[in-house]
């Protein structure tokens, strides 16, 4: 994804089967190959439209209704950890933190203002947290050489542990300051609402596909997912990245927690308790593959978009528990896990 | 080209001048004292077997190992790389083999990455491609789109890229790091075309193979290692080449020609009954229907440019990967083989051709690696006493000459020669009836090939039907009582060897097409 639209290569598609006329077959797959890139992506895009079918068929004001709105304002701040992750999964690691994280800054963002302290200061506080605990992680990951896995369990403990210490109760936020910017919005026609927290997502979403797309970094990421020592030696600043990597996912994470303070109006420590699973799936229902390398960062806003879609959909049919959600989603992302090994596997 | 004018300029300044260079790596030194120059305009070859210090001089000036003592000059002037963006920037370059590119990111991005085109918005990537594009032109393979994504294209052409990813900064000093052990001889014969026009532009150009030919054909001069000492320098146009071989293994090389008339003398005429038979066996998309008929004490070669089946052939005999059509007998009854562990209970032993990722287990030592496969077939119930480990191991350390030494040292640690003696230790440990070698002696030096190639010869004496596969025909003829070759994933005739047979006519035989499959994809 360079900049591009899905490739227009000039060459003759000729009707060779295996074994038929060999100089022109790999031309042939090559274009293949080249859909293929985006197949996953297109696949998650076709998911969302089924269920937006089905929604529409079956419910009335499913479709009409602000429930695509409200989809970006209830799923911002997942929206904005699957953002972190893509960036963490692209090179080949996993961030098991970020729902701690995000918990440990909204508690924090709560605690303060409760203390007394004015947004101005709150605000970047809380995202700053963040931005430290993915700092430390990523050097642990990559100063100590431990495990993805293990480093950011690490972390995750000790962000939920350090909610508790905070605050053992959910404190409610009466800030006025932040109870204006929260409950802020805007009608942009129709039944489209704009509040800050979408506004924050969307911002998140573009600037994380300048930074993959169109910067050294970026590209760095997906090299290192296809081969940390072929980056090395290409004369990447592999080390650098592996460590942004995690702090930008853990910076997400804080301003995940932000959005969620937002959202609910108040701090809690329990709070995203199982997110950075939910953020993962997403990250992976929207075609990146958890061995890195390939992915894009919109796929995964696909992906959220298809797990907050999965819980309308639930909601509108009123009888049935919530926790059909985690059984569609557990469903959904076996599916796309055999379907990326098939393409994977035809490939070679 | 073979002829190459002495005329090189050796009264300008060397572009690079290293001296003294002395590498210590795990408290051991593997490079002592080594000295090199090169000049501008030239083709200068590092030779040496595996281990002689070839990799770690080019480390050294590359800034990817850390020299303990000794200076490096770059057009004068005093460089201490610490990282390959340090060498970069000092206009060195190197190519490393095309496994070494990123296979999810285009053509363009695995050119550019690290200096991309900068707009007023980040990283212009038409701009980028731009000059990809014109690095591909340079080396005349411009019909490949930047755009496509690396993996879809033949090795070669990925190594064309990864050359092309090197130039396009324009470097003073060019470092290829066999830049052909993946490649055909064509494909080869293409790329040092390439290096050849290169250095013509006064490029400075450092050039390790293990393929003596090339490096005759395309060198100057030559630079020969062994155990981290320098121990000769040549003009390529005056080396003698028996005399260039012996300096390199350090003992003379008249064994080589003598196995090769052994196997002459002893050829084997099929007779015998036949072992393993392939009946129709194909897959698709992998391999068209192939018949063929292995028997006791054979030597059987599978000829054919990379691609053309022979792997995918070997695979399927093996039971490695699942033939959809088509059977195997084994001993005269139907058999199937559901992968290489039911393979070895039949007595079938397979060495890929991959063998970092499918051969070595490189954490656990050479003992434990050459027991592994025999402890399988008896069931993981019945372990080996420590007696019949050693008895075991014992006997292929003297077998394959390896060094008691290593027994007990991490397999990933060894050179490739090393590795593969291993490998094959742990096959034979099983003595198998069947053995299935695919490429056992690419990128091993000269000692270790010759010790794996006797072994071959001593196997089939010993009534083993063998297999044997690799991308150096001399080989093959050298060894083979018979010649199976394949193109284009389909057996197109079977030569039995014999005295009239060489490397012609095996290459006859498949030329027909080999211009057309040069790039893999001239469409």
């Amino acid at each position: 994804m360079t900049a591009t639209t899905p490739q227009k290569t000039a060459t003759p598609s000729g009707p060779d089967g295996p074994g038929g006329n060999g100089s022109r077959l790999p031309a042939l797959t090559r274009r293949l190959r080249v859909d293929r890139r985006y197949l996953p992506v297109l696949g998650t895009f076709v998911v969302l439209a089924l269920i937006l079918a089905i929604g529409g068929v079956r419910y009335e004001n499913f479709l009409s209704t602000g429930v695509l709105a409200n989809l970006f304002i209830n799923n911002s701040f997942l929206i904005v950890l699957a953002v972190g992750m893509t960036f963490v999964i692209l090179t080949g690691g996993i961030d098991l933190s970020v729902g701690a994280v995000l918990a440990l800054s909204a508690v924090s963002t709560a605690f303060l203002l409760d203390a007394g302290l004015p947004v101005a200061v709150v605000l970047p506080g809380a995202v700053l947290i963040g931005s430290i605990i993915g700092l430390l992680i990523g050097l642990m990951v990559h100063v100590f050489e431990v495990q993805p896995f293990i480093a950011t369990l690490a972390g995750m403990f000790f962000a939920r542990g350090l909610c508790f210490v905070i605050a053992p109760e959910s404190i409610p936020i009466t800030d006025e300051a932040f109870v204006a910017l929260a409950g802020w919005d805007t009608w942009i026609g129709g039944q489209w609402r704009m509040t800050t927290s979408v506004i924050i997502a969307l911002v998140v979403i573009a600037v994380a596909f300048y930074l993959l797309h169109y910067t050294q970094f970026g590209r760095t990421v997906y090299a290192i997912g296809g081969g940390e020592q072929s980056a090395q030696l290409m004369g990447l600043p592999v080390a650098r990245t592996k460590v942004l990597v995690y702090v930008i996912s853990g910076t997400c994470a804080g301003l995940g927690g932000l959005l969620f303070a937002m959202y609910s109006r108040s701090g809690y420590s329990l709070t995203g308790v199982a997110m950075e699973l939910d953020a993962i799936a997403a990250v992976v229902i929207g075609g990146t593959l958890l061995t890195g390398g390939t992915g894009f960062v919109l796929g995964s806003v696909l992906g959220v978009l298809v797990l907050g879609l999965i819980q309308t959909i639930i909601t509108f049919e009123g009888t049935l528990s919530s926790w059909w959600t985690k059984i569609f989603i557990g469903v959904l992302l076996l599916v796309f896990v055999v379907l990326q090994r098939v393409l994977s596997l035809r490939k070679t | 080209m073979a002829a190459r004018d002495a005329s090189t300029p050796t009264t300008a300044r060397p572009v690079v001048e290293m001296s003294g260079i002395t590498v210590d790596y795990a408290g051991v030194r593997v490079l002592d004292g080594a000295d090199l120059t090169v000049h501008a305009g030239e083709v200068h070859a590092l030779m040496g077997e595996n281990g002689a210090g070839k990799s770690t001089l080019i480390g050294a000036l590359t800034g990817t190992v850390p020299i303990v003592a000794g200076t490096v000059l770059v057009g004068g002037e005093p460089l201490t790389p610490t990282s390959v963006a340090d060498s970069r920037a000092e206009g060195i370059a190197t190519v490393f083999q095309e496994s070494h590119l990123s296979p999810q990111l285009s053509v363009a991005e695995n050119i550019m990455i690290g200096h991309e085109v900068r707009g007023r918005f980040g990283i212009s990537w038409s701009r980028s491609r731009e000059r990809a594009s014109a690095a591909l032109a340079t080396l005349g393979i411009e019909d490949v789109d930047p755009r496509t994504p690396l993996e879809a294209l033949s090795p070669a052409t990925k190594q064309l890229v990864a050359v092309a990813r090197a130039i396009v900064l324009e470097p003073r000093v060019l470092v290829l790091d066999e830049p052909t052990s993946s490649l055909d001889e064509a494909e080869a014969a293409r790329l040092l075309g390439v290096v050849r026009r290169l250095c013509d532009q006064g490029v400075a150009v450092l050039f390790v193979s293990h393929f003596l030919e090339q490096v005759l054909e395309v060198s100057d001069r030559m630079t020969v290692l062994r155990g981290g000492r320098v121990v000769a320098e040549y003009d390529t146009a005056q080396v003698e080449r028996a005399e260039l071989i012996s300096k390199m293994i350090g003992e003379d090389i008249d064994a080589l020609q003598a196995l090769h008339s052994e196997r002459l003398e002893h050829h084997y005429a099929q007779s015998g009954p036949v072992t393993l038979r392939a009946a129709s066996i194909g897959r698709r998309g992998t391999l068209e229907p192939t018949d063929v008929d292995l028997s006791r004490g054979e030597v059987v070669g599978f000829a054919g440019l990379r691609g053309s089946g022979r792997t995918e052939l070997a695979r399927l005999m093996s039971g490695v990967e699942r033939a959809d059509r088509g059977e195997l007998w084994l001993d005269g009854a139907p058999v199937q083989l559901r992968g290489p562990a039911s393979a070895l209970r039949h007595r079938i032993a397979v060495s890929t051709e991959n063998l970092r990722h499918e051969g070595i287990v490189a954490a656990l030592t050479v003992r434990e690696n050459i027991v592994l496969a025999l402890q399988a077939l008896r069931g993981w119930t019945r372990p080996l006493s420590r007696a019949e480990q050693a008895a075991v191991v014992d006997t292929y350390l003297h077998a394959l000459h390896l060094s008691p030494e290593d027994l007990d040292r991490p397999a990933g640690e060894l050179s490739g020669g090393t590795q593969q003696k291993v490998v094959l230790a742990r096959l034979l440990a099983t003595r198998p009836h069947v053995l299935i070698l695919d490429e056992p002696t690419r990128g091993i030096d000269i000692g270790a090939k010759l010790d794996i190639q006797r072994r071959v010869a001593k196997l089939a004496g010993e009534g083993v039907a063998v297999v044997f596969i690799s991308s150096q025909l001399e080989e093959v003829v050298r060894l083979s009582d018979r010649i199976v070759v394949l193109k284009d994933r389909e057996k197109i005739g079977e030569l039995s060897n014999g005295p009239g047979v060489t490397v012609d006519t095996v290459v006859e035989m498949i030329a027909a097409e080999l211009d057309g499959l040069v790039t893999g994809d001239d469409a």
